[in-house]
C-alpha cells in the first residue's frame, strides 16, 4: 500500500482558513473524470452536439448588431459591429456560465454530497474547467469571424501585444465567476430565493459591463463609474484591445480586477468550505 | 492510541426541526450576536434527548448525544438500533458527509464509506467509465483503479458489457458493478450501510463474504449498520446499540443483539378495547417478540397474542389478527378458523398463542389489532394495540428500481 497510516480527526468546526487545498489536490483525478463525464454526457444526449455551442453566440451577435448597432446606433469605437459584439459575448459567456453553474452546485449535487465525502471544491472547479471547452469552441468561432473581417472584408483593425495577456484574462474570468458562484451557492443553501436572483442578476450585470458599448463612451456619462469599477470591465476591454486593437487598457485597471478577483475567490472558498460541512442537514 | 482505529469523544449532533430557510435570517443574527458576546447559542438546549414519542419544547433535537467509544483495529462492529436511533447520523458523521455539533472523532487510516452504492454513476457512461468515475468519487487514484480494474470487473461479472452504457444494464448488474468498485477500495476502515447487502441471495453472500474477508483476513476495521440481525451476527464481533441518540450498549455482538430485542419488547403494550364482552381479554401483542419490530420481505413473521380469561369456565375460542398500513387501511386479516384450529381457553388463566407466516407485505409501517371470537363467531374481544412493525425495503423490493404496484409481494413458482 502506498499510503501511510495517517491520523485524522473529525471536529465540529475547522478553522476558517483551512482551505483544504491539499485535500483537493489529492482528488485531482476526480476533477478530470468529472470534466470528462460532463463532456461525454453532453455529446450523447443532444442531436446537434457541439453545434449548440455555435448557435447561441451567433444569434446573440445578430440581435445585438441589429438592436444596439443599427437601431440605437451605439458607438463601437470604429470596429465592425458584429466583431465588437462577438468579442464581448464570447468573453462574457464564459464568465456568466461559470457563475450560474457554480451557483447551483449544492442543489445539483445534493444527492452525491449527501452520500459520500470528497473535497467539495472539486465540483465547482470541474464546472469551470468543463466550461472552458465550450469557451474554446466559441473562441474558435470568434477567430473565424475575425479572419473573415481581416482578410475578406478588409476591416481596419489589428492585434496588439496585449494578446499575450489572453491566458491571464481567461483565468481571471474563471476565478471571478468561480468565486462569486461559490459565494452565491453557499448562501442559496439557506436562503433559496437567492437562486432566482442569479439568472436575472447576471443579465443585469452584463449591461453594466462593456459588452454592448465601449468603455471610452460610457466613462464620461453620469453613472459611468459603475461600469468602470465593475471588475469584469477591464477583462473585456483587455480582451478587445488584444485581439481587435481597440479598447481601454490600463495596468491599473487590470491590477484592480486581479485584486478584486483574488479577494472574492478567497472569500468564496472560505464560505463555501464552511457551508459545505453542514449543508446536508439543511438542504 | 496504539491499536485504536477510531475513537469518539463526547460526540453529539443536533438537528433543527421544522422548516429551515424561512425566518432564519433574524435567528441567524441572534445567534451571531450571542456568539460575538461569547455566549452559547441561544437555540441549542443541552439535555434534551432524541425521543420521537415525546414532543420536545425546542425545535432542536439531539440525534446523537455524548457518544463515547473506541474501536480497535480489525474489529467488525455492528451498529444496531431502532429507526431514528441515530445509526445513520453516526455513519454520516463518520464518513464526513456532515460534521458533528460538538465532540470529536479521532482515528487513523483511510476511511471508505459506502452509504449507497453507485453514487455518481452516470447512466450515459459505459461501465468502464463509471468504474473510474465512481472509484475517484470514493477517493481512489486513477492508477489505483487501473491496477484493480480487472479484479473489479471479474467480481461484478460484467466482462461482456464493460463498454456498454450502464443505462442498458439490468438492475442486478448495475448494483454488482457498483458494489465491486466499493469493495476494492484500499482502506483501513470500511463503513457500510445495509443497503449494500443487496442483490440476489448469491451475490449477497458474495458481498458478506467479501466484507468478512476484509475484516477477518485483511485486518481492516468494519462498521456495519443493519436491521438484519442474522448478517450482523455473522459479520461482526462487537456491537453498538443506539437508542434515542445515545450509546446504550457497547460490547459483544450477541449481547448487543439480545439487549436490542429485549429493549424492543420493553415498550409497554397499550391495548385499547374496541368491541366484545372481554370475558377473555387480550393483554399483549408482539411481532417477533417485540412491540416495535423490523422485518424483512419474505422472512418469517411471528405474531404472538397474550390473553387471559376472566371467567370460571373453559371455552373454545378463535383468534383473528388484522394488519393495517400507515393510512389505517386494512391490508390483511388472519382468521384462525381458516386452518381449522381453535384454542381452548382455561378458566381464570393467562396464556398465549402464536402465528407465523412469510411476510409478503410491501415495505412500510404496519400496525396490528387482534381479537377473539367464540366458536360461533361472536366477539369476545377486539382490541387495537400500539404494536407496530416496519417492513424494510432492500434493493429489489421497494428500492429505487422497484416500481411495482400493489401492496403484497409474492414469490410464486413459474413453469415454462
Amino acid at each position: 500500500m502506498n499510503h501511510q497510516q495517517h491520523h485524522w480527526s473529525i471536529e465540529p468546526r475547522n478553522s476558517l482558513f483551512d482551505l483544504k487545498l491539499k485535500d483537493t489536490w489529492a482528488y485531482r483525478d476526480l476533477l478530470w473524470l468529472l470534466v470528462r463525464r460532463d463532456f461525454v454526457s453532453f455529446y450523447k444526449q443532444t442531436i446537434l452536439g457541439p453545434l449548440w455551442f455555435f448557435i447561441q453566440p451567433i444569434f446573440t451577435t445578430i440581435i445585438f448588431t441589429f438592436v444596439f448597432g443599427q437601431m440605437a446606433k451605439i458607438s463601437t469605437d470604429g470596429l465592425p459591429q458584429p466583431l465588437f459584439y462577438m468579442a464581448g459575448i464570447t468573453a462574457w459567456n464564459y464568465f456568466a456560465d461559470c457563475l450560474t453553474k457554480t451557483s447551483t452546485v449544492f442543489k445539483d449535487n445534493a444527492n452525491i454530497f449527501g452520500k459520500v465525502y470528497f473535497p467539495r471544491l472539486i465540483m465547482p472547479l470541474s464546472i469551470v474547467v468543463s466550461n472552458l471547452v465550450r469557451f474554446g469552441v466559441q473562441f474558435l468561432l470568434f477567430l473565424m469571424v475575425m479572419a473573415y473581417y481581416y482578410f475578406i472584408a478588409k476591416a481596419d483593425f489589428g492585434i496588439t501585444w496585449a494578446i499575450l495577456l489572453f491566458p491571464l484574462v481567461v483565468v481571471l474570468m474563471a476565478l471571478l465567476g468561480l468565486g462569486l458562484g461559490m459565494l452565491i451557492s453557499a448562501m442559496t443553501t439557506k436562503y433559496r430565493d437567492l437562486a432566482f436572483l442569479v439568472t436575472f442578476g447576471v443579465q443585469l450585470l452584463m449591461y453594466a459591463t462593456t459588452v454592448i458599448y465601449p468603455l471610452s463612451t460610457i466613462a464620461k456619462k453620469p453613472l459611468g463609474w459603475i461600469v468602470a469599477y465593475n471588475p469584469m470591465t477591464p477583462l473585456i476591454e483587455t480582451f478587445r484591445y488584444g485581439f481587435l486593437g481597440n479598447g481601454t487598457f490600463s495596468w491599473e485597471a487590470l491590477g484592480y480586477t486581479t485584486a478584486v478577483t483574488l479577494g472574492i475567490l478567497m472569500l468564496g472558498i472560505v464560505i463555501f468550505n464552511k457551508v459545505e460541512k453542514n449543508f446536508v442537514d439543511t438542504v | 492510541m496504539s491499536n485504536i482505529a477510531i475513537k469518539a469523544e463526547n460526540l453529539s449532533k443536533a438537528y433543527q426541526l421544522g422548516e429551515i430557510g424561512t425566518g432564519t435570517i433574524s435567528r441567524d443574527l441572534e445567534r451571531w450576536y450571542a456568539r460575538i458576546r461569547g455566549k452559547e447559542d441561544p437555540f441549542l438546549r443541552i439535555g434534551e434527548t432524541n425521543d420521537r414519542t415525546s414532543r420536545g419544547n425546542s425545535d432542536i433535537v439531539w440525534s446523537l448525544k455524548d457518544i463515547n467509544f473506541e474501536i480497535e483495529q480489525g474489529d467488525a462492529v455492528g451498529i444496531i438500533g431502532r429507526n431514528g436511533a441515530g445509526k445513520s447520523t453516526l455513519l454520516k458523521v463518520l464518513s464526513r458527509v456532515t460534521s458533528p455539533t460538538s465532540g470529536r472523532i479521532i482515528g487513523k487510516g483511510r476511511i471508505a464509506s459506502l452509504l449507497e452504492v453507485g453514487t455518481g454513476f452516470h447512466p450515459e457512461l459505459t461501465g468502464r467509465e463509471n468504474i473510474y468515475l465512481n472509484g475517484a468519487i470514493l477517493g481512489m487514484r486513477k492508477k489505483e483503479i487501473t491496477r484493480k480494474f480487472d479484479e473489479i470487473v471479474a467480481f461484478a461479472g460484467v466482462e461482456r458489457y464493460i463498454d456498454t452504457p450502464v443505462k442498458r444494464y439490468s438492475s442486478g448488474m448495475y448494483v454488482r458493478l457498483a458494489f465491486a468498485v466499493a469493495a476494492h477500495l484500499e482502506s483501513e476502515i470500511l463503513i457500510v450501510d445495509e443497503v449494500l447487502a443487496v442483490g440476489d441471495a448469491e451475490f449477497q453472500k458474495k458481498c458478506l463474504g467479501k466484507m468478512g474477508e476484509v475484516s477477518k483476513g485483511e485486518g481492516r476495521t468494519v462498521l456495519f449498520v443493519s436491521h438484519n440481525m442474522a448478517s450482523v451476527r455473522e459479520l461482526c464481533n462487537n456491537g453498538f446499540l443506539l437508542s434515542n441518540g445515545q450509546l446504550s450498549f457497547n460490547g459483544d455482538i450477541n449481547a448487543a443483539i439480545s439487549q436490542y430485542i429485549s429493549s424492543n419488547s420493553k415498550v409497554a403494550s397499550e391495548i385499547k378495547h374496541l368491541k366484545g364482552s372481554q370475558e377473555i381479554q387480550i393483554i399483549g401483542v408482539h411481532v417477533n417478540q417485540a412491540t416495535e419490530a423490523q422485518v424483512n420481505i419474505f422472512e418469517t413473521l411471528e405474531i404472538s397474542i397474550d390473553f387471559k380469561s376472566n371467567i370460571n369456565e373453559d371455552k373454545t375460542i378463535e383468534f383473528f389478527i388484522i394488519i393495517y398500513n400507515e393510512l389505517g387501511q386494512e391490508i390483511l386479516t388472519i382468521f384462525q378458523r381458516d386452518t381449522n384450529q381453535y384454542v381452548k381457553s382455561l378458566a381464570q388463566q393467562a396464556s398465549s398463542v402464536k402465528v407465523t407466516f412469510d411476510n409478503k407485505l410491501k415495505p412500510g409501517k404496519y400496525s396490528i389489532s387482534g381479537g377473539i371470537f367464540d366458536e360461533f363467531r361472536n366477539f369476545i374481544d377486539w382490541s387495537s394495540t400500539n404494536t407496530s412493525f416496519v417492513v424494510e425495503n432492500n434493493f429489489y423490493n421497494g428500492g429505487q428500481f422497484d416500481n411495482r404496484l400493489g401492496l403484497i409481494y409474492e414469490k410464486p413458482t413459474w413453469d415454462f
